[in-house]
């Protein structure tokens, strides 16, 4: 029993990564820099949306109260959402969008790697398809960030602007608590500290390969896998939920 | 070319294996790695390729419109190269 | 060549029902009406993502959402392809877009009509892309090579658009009083509009002549949009959707339905710039472009890096 709340809040954070970031994403559909890229940038928010619904279906199995995804996507309170305070993160200019997109990419594809060898069947399918779309977006999304820190002068400082300001929240990508130590225990998901090892290389290597640079500082935000989120959340929150919320019970 | 427009480029992509590369389309992007993921994003969301080219437009050479005639017609008239062209009786079979 | 023999030639390819490849001698006013055309079929595409694209982050479920972003994905995409149409004319991208900015390109007026509510997302579906089918299926035989290239890869992926938006339609249609209130009123706002999109009535129209005769255009706007509304009134009979015009009706002896006239002043204020969200939709445009410069800068400053290393 203890171990499926442990599991159910496991899921819960990777579903609503995300979903977070797959929303975030959608605001840019339409506004891209060039139609090619909001193309691509579209094509990252349909993975990330497909990877929340399998989750979420997988998470309201674990929970068995007969929720479906759709509610737990949209019907739970702010301080219930477990994703990450760096996916919630507003958009800002397309420096900000795409740092935060490989912060987050470099930490989920050797999650989804070591997913893989889950002995939870369901956990490993679904790591297993999610991590081909991850490979995809890494690949992206550092390219972009190379292009952007070496390509002019304004685009480099931007690009740093961004490393500058979201450090503070990848911290919290590698946070565990007393759920996550049971389920280390019982083998069921890799420990974070060998995640947060490759993240370090590759955020290392990707931006020396981008002339930027690692922050210095080692200001650090956490609260979003406890359900304390940022301002941004509850702006989110009343985009995703309002359709749910203003006409409830009915069907879409 | 302004300094922001991105190089034009074309693109080509194998729908399965055993099958030449076909022309689709063209696109924009700065440089051969992207134009391959746009090419991806742009030309195969509904799984219409597994293997795509890229090649800068700027780069691709034609044959004059104004020397097509002389170009291609002069084969028209080398019939001999078509199996049609033979007499073979009937009852020969397998040719 | 001389110039007549030329024209002969052309003329003689157009009668046979030969395509017109980019290189092959074309009179200007031929090219003219293709950029024209196709540029603005283009820019519909393009300015079409804006009120849909609103919906995204408030579509009511997870399927919703992911049908939504893959609709208005496809868009970008047929916007993508007519853009590179209009660059085998000779007129790149840039230009093309600058002149859309700049308000000397036109695009589909349906577009500058606000989504409201999600039952918009769906009578857009329905209507706005049904219309937009009605007329592409046309083009898919349009006289220009690549023109009918981009049509046919379009037309293949518009057949979900139409599809999911009468789906959506259904489930309004089917669910409670607010739900079936919400689809009436976007049928009563998105009708007019809709027929709207054909264009001016023949009688009007300044550029239809020629094009037929080029075969750019295979029907006339009122055929196209007569064609619609036959198709269309027995889709809305189905949801249970009163059109809003009290003239509609079956006439016999034509074997068409009768309508009302448009309102034709409305038309052309919107086409001139004065309908609800013309501002908000260019704005958007130009901000995209305009934020979107240092980005495709810095790819173009990279790639020039990496290209010196290379040879150096
Ligand atoms: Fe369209
Ligand atoms: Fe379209
Ligand atoms: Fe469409």
């Amino acid at each position: 029993m203890m171990q499926e709340a442990a599991l159910f809040e496991y899921i819960l954070r990777l579903s609503d990564d995300s979903l977070i970031l797959g929303q975030r994403l959608g605001e840019w559909c339409g506004h891209g820099p060039i139609l090619e890229e909001d193309i691509a940038i579209t094509n990252i928010a349909l993975d990330l949306i497909g990877q929340a619904i399998s989750l979420y279906d997988f998470a309201a199995t674990l929970e068995g109260q007969g929720r479906n995804h759709d509610q737990l996507a949209y019907l739970r309170y702010e301080n219930e959402y477990k994703n990450a305070l760096l996916v919630e993160q507003p958009n800002g200019d397309f420096a900000m969008t795409i740092v935060r997109q490989f912060f987050f990419d470099a930490f989920r594809l050797p999650l989804w790697e070591a997913l893989m060898q889950s002995p939870i069947e369901q956990i490993a399918a679904i790591a297993a398809k999610s991590v081909k779309e991850t490979r995809y977006h890494l690949k992206h999304s550092s390219e972009w960030v190379v292009r952007l820190g070496d390509g002019t002068e304004e685009s480099h400082q931007r690009a740093q602007d961004a490393i500058d300001h979201l450090w503070r929240y990848t911290n919290e990508l590698f946070y565990e608590n007393a759920h996550d130590h049971s389920l280390h225990a019982a083998g069921l998901v890799p420990k974070l500290e060998i995640i947060q090892a490759k993240w370090n290389q590759t955020v290392k290597d990707i931006l020396a390969e981008a002339t930027l640079s690692v922050p210095a500082h080692n200001w650090k935000f956490e609260g979003g896998r406890e359900g304390r989120h940022s301002e941004h959340m509850g702006y989110i929150l009343s985009d995703l939920q309002y359709m749910q919320r203003a006409y409830p019970n009915m069907e879409w | 070319m302004s300094t922001s427009q991105w190089p034009l480029w074309e693109v080509f992509i194998r729908s399965k294996q055993g099958l030449n590369h076909k022309h689709v389309g063209s696109l924009r992007a700065p440089d051969a790695t992207l134009a391959l993921e746009n090419a991806r994003d742009v030309y195969t969301r509904r799984s219409e390729g597994i293997s795509i080219w890229v090649v800068e437009s700027a780069h691709i050479h034609a044959t004059d419109i104004d020397e097509a005639a002389s170009f291609f017609e002069p084969s028209d008239t080398k019939i001999y190269r078509h199996p049609t062209f033979y007499e073979v009786p009937d009852g020969v079979k397998h040719m | 060549m001389t110039q007549a023999e030329q024209e002969r030639h052309f003329n003689d390819k157009i009668a046979r029902e030969i395509k017109i490849e980019p290189n092959d001698w074309m009179p200007d006013e031929y090219r003219q009406t293709l950029v024209r055309q196709i540029s603005q079929h283009a820019h519909s595409e393009i300015v079409g993502m804006l009120p849909e694209g609103n919906w995204i982050t408030r579509a009511p479920n997870l399927r919703r959402k992911a049908v939504l972003l893959a609709k208005v994905q496809d868009e970008a995409g047929h916007g993508l392809y007519l853009y590179s149409a209009v660059e085998t004319l000779g007129t790149d991208r840039e230009q093309t877009i600058d002149d859309l900015h700049s308000g000397k390109a036109k695009y589909s007026s349906i577009f500058n009509y606000p989504a409201l509510t999600w039952a918009d997302i769906g009578a857009i579906g329905w209507l706005v892309d049904g219309a937009a089918i009605m007329n592409q299926v046309a083009l898919c035989r349009t006289s220009y090579g690549p023109y009918a290239r981009a049509m046919v890869k379009i037309c293949k992926e518009e057949s979900f658009h139409q599809r999911q938006g009468y789906e959506s339609l259904i489930k309004l249609c089917n669910g409670t009083p607010q739900q079936k209130a919400m689809a009436q009123d976007a049928m009563n706002r998105f009708w007019w509009p809709a027929l709207m999109m054909f264009g001016p009535s023949d009688a009007d129209s300044t550029h239809s002549d020629q094009s037929i005769k080029w075969k750019i255009k295979r029907f006339t706007n009122d055929e196209l949009r007569q064609s619609f509304v036959d198709a269309t009134v027995p889709q809305a009979e189905i949801l249970g959707l009163t059109i809003p015009d009290p003239n509609l009706k079956w006439n016999e002896e034509r074997g068409h339905y009768d309508f009302s006239e448009i309102n034709w002043d409305e038309f052309w204020q919107v086409v001139k710039g004065n309908g609800p969200c013309n501002k908000e939709r260019l704005e958007a445009r130009i901000k995209a472009k305009e934020d979107g410069l240092w980005v495709r800068e810095a790819a173009n400053a990279f790639a020039k890096k990496r290209a010196l290393k290379k040879t150096a």
